[in-house]
């Protein structure tokens, strides 16, 4: 597990960070959002330590994150760039060895890489001679080519054509499969939504939500229920403790006072007809970061 | 060499016990060694201008003018110039036991002053009344060299004398200076692209999230001052050569521990000067920003090259510059050279250079630890000392 704890950051005058803390659980995929200038990259930043924070540390598994640990982290910046005069399979063999891999397993790790990301034919030629799409590509196998045991992904899916996207989707589940704490930022809410198991929000440099996302959902829920019946369902505005925010023929939306009221309508509901669907209505991420971070 | 890069500071291999999640097909990741990273780094560096052809080709012009310089110096050594003088009648026997001066003779004092006119001879001895019995004919000037080899001079006893004549001091010095100046320019400016490259092309986060800031610097130093110092060995070799090639090996005797002294000195020097370069460079994040930023240190470097021209043969300004650091490395050879240098007096400014280069190697990393992330306009000194 990978932990952060209280962690402040200024620059000059400007607060960036106040008593950052939250964790990355091994296996867990966790989402990091927040605005442009909440205070993402630089959270990323001091956990790869390429910053120090004022205060506070980092820990995995309960000791201070060391510079070899890091070695083993799997980092994609959110400001992308690689050699522009050197070839890609050379640049990947290079990087990986700053990691501490043998020479042997550099060029190993780096062909399969290549292969898999569809750039096997280009492994000899000058990274500012291709396109930007398999720069970014290029710039995907400079993360993961030394094994990482660890991921922090700076905004990894700007930028990536669809297929990229699908193969930083499966490495990300791999490494978690496998047991290795995933932490990656990103704007597209609904992707984080889709493949988080925890989420961080972060806003003016707080934290503001933190935990997995079935709690947080529920969390931030309102007793609002939706029910979906063959019936008219106007005879719902009748039932005592009830508040129909949302009436269409069949489909209702309603705020129940109770749960013993919201069971009520759908007895009710049963006796009237077929009953399609009737859940408790949960708030997406998106609402609840637009809750949080105001 | 420095105080701050030391490999017990850093993570020793003893902490890189714990494994976190160790899966079968997992490559090992062996223990992050400090130099090791350093080596990683110095070796891209060395292949990458080892590729570059401007640097390949002007390597090998620097090397051609080495050469050349020592065999022209060669050529005119074997052929010492002589002045050609017109004699008339018995004035030839004033001028006959004369060196350096041919004589060619004339009928008369017409003659003589036909050949003068006609450049074919420097001047013309003819007879006359005087008290030395011959008098001097020259068209504009009055002949130097013809006045110094008549003249009689009085035995000259030096008490100290000069080991080296004055002329080739001054190209033994010029030599020193161009060399240094011409190396420490050249691969200080590499450092700083370098530096700036990978500023700009954001490659920098991911290198600082995969070794220490100080193993980068302390790479890109270490690669380009081997490229350095490998080209002044060979500059010192191919000059060595030359002079024995051409039998020049008495001056060989001479410059050889004042060229030893140099490669030295300059390994120190240039360690210093390219950490300046690196530092100063990492202040900025676009290419066409790296003049002006490292100008201070470009000026640093070109100094010792004008003050040994125009003060080689001061001995005040020499000795300051055989000890100051930055001109030390030039300073100092011309002083062993001229044999004015005690033997304690290179080791003691030698150690000056190297303590003096640990200082700047501290401060440089600092600079070069807080500017590499602050991308966009140029950093303050202030903004990079502070953090």
């Amino acid at each position: 597990m990978l932990e952060i704890r209280d962690i402040n950051k200024h620059y000059g005058t400007h607060q960036v960070l106040t008593n950052v803390s939250f964790s990355v659980g091994a296996g867990r995929m966790t989402g990091f959002v927040g605005a442009n200038g909440a205070g993402k990259t630089t959270s990323m930043r001091i956990i790869l330590g390429v910053l120090s924070p004022d205060s506070g540390s980092v820990l995995l598994d309960g000791q201070p994150l060391s510079d070899g640990d890091r070695r083993r982290f799997g980092y994609m910046p959110e400001e992308r760039g690689l050699y522009p005069k050197m070839k890609v399979a050379e640049q990947l063999v290079y990087l990986a060895r700053l990691h501490g891999l043998t020479t042997i397993a550099a060029k190993r790790n780096a062909s399969d890489l290549l292969e898999r990301l569809g750039l096997g034919e280009r492994a000899n030629d000058l990274v500012e001679a291709l396109s930007l799409g398999n720069q970014q590509r290029a710039q995907i196998a400079a993360a993961l080519v030394h094994d990482p045991e660890f991921l922090v992904l700076d905004e990894p899916f700007s930028g990536l054509d669809p297929i990229a996207v699908e193969v930083v989707l499966t490495v990300l589940k791999e490494r978690a499969a496998a047991g290795a704490p995933v932490l990656f930022s990103s704007h597209q809410l609904d992707l984080v939504e889709r493949l988080c198991d925890d989420l961080v929000i972060i806003a003016a440099g707080e934290i503001r939500a933190n935990g997995s996302r079935e709690r947080l959902r529920d969390q931030f829920s309102t007793p609002r229920f939706e029910i979906h019946t063959d019936a008219d369902a106007g005879w719902i505005r009748g039932v005592t403790g009830i508040t129909v925010i949302d009436f269409d023929g069949g489909e209702a939306v309603f705020e129940a006072d109770s749960d013993a009221a919201s069971q009520q309508v759908l007895r009710e509901a049963l006796t009237r007809g077929a009953v399609h669907s009737f859940g408790h209505l949960r708030p997406s991420l998106s609402t609840i970061f637009k809750e949080v971070v105001q | 060499m420095s105080t701050d890069i030391t490999p017990g500071t850093e993570a020793t291999p003893g902490t890189e016990t714990r494994q976190h999640t160790p899966t079968s097909t997992r490559a090992t990741h062996t223990a992050p060694n400090f130099w090791a990273s350093v080596w990683l780094v110095a070796t891209r560096e060395i292949i990458s201008r080892l590729r570059s052809k401007a640097f390949l080709i002007s390597t090998g012009i620097l090397l051609l003018i080495a050469v050349g310089s020592v065999v022209a110096g060669g050529l005119m050594s074997a052929n010492p110039s002589t002045t050609q003088v017109a004699v008339v009648g018995s004035a030839g026997a004033v001028v006959g036991e004369s060196a350096g001066l041919t004589m060619v003779s004339a009928d008369d004092v017409a003659a003589a002053e036909a050949l003068v006119r006609d450049g074919t001879v420097e001047a013309a001895v003819v007879p006359s009344d005087s008290l030395l019995g011959v008098s001097v004919i020259a068209l504009d000037s009055p002949p130097s060299s013809v006045m110094n080899a008549l003249s009689v001079s009085p035995t000259v006893e030096l008490l100290e004398p000069a080991e080296q004549g004055g002329f080739l001091v001054y190209i033994v010095a010029l030599g020193f200076g161009l060399v240094f100046f011409m190396s420490a320019l050249t691969f200080g400016s590499t450092i700083a692209q370098s530096v700036v490259e990978e500023k700009q092309t954001r490659v920098v986060e991911i290198l600082m999230s995969a070794i220490p800031v100080r193993a980068l610097l302390a790479g890109k130093v270490v690669g380009n001052s081997i490229m350095a110092l490998g080209q002044i060995v060979a500059i010192a070799l191919l000059v060595g050569i030359g002079m024995a090639v051409t039998g020049q090996r008495v001056l060989l005797a001479d410059l050889g521990p004042a060229i030893g002294w140099f490669a030295v000195f300059f390994a120190f020097g240039f360690v210093m000067i390219a950490a300046l370069f690196a530092a100063t460079a990492s202040m900025v994040s676009r290419q066409e920003d790296v003049g002006s930023t490292t100008a201070p240190v470009t000026y640093l470097v070109m100094i010792p090259y004008f003050l040994v021209i125009f003060f080689n043969d001061n001995p005040v300004v020499m000795a300051i510059m055989s000890y100051v650091p930055f001109s030390a490395p030039v300073g100092m050879p011309v002083r062993i050279f001229l044999g004015s240098a005690e033997w304690w007096e290179p080791v003691l400014a030698l150690v000056i250079l190297a303590v003096t280069t640990a200082g700047v190697i501290v401060l440089g990393s600092r600079i070069y630890r807080n500017s590499l992330l602050r991308m966009g306009g140029r950093v303050t000194i202030k903004q990079a000392l502070r953090g």
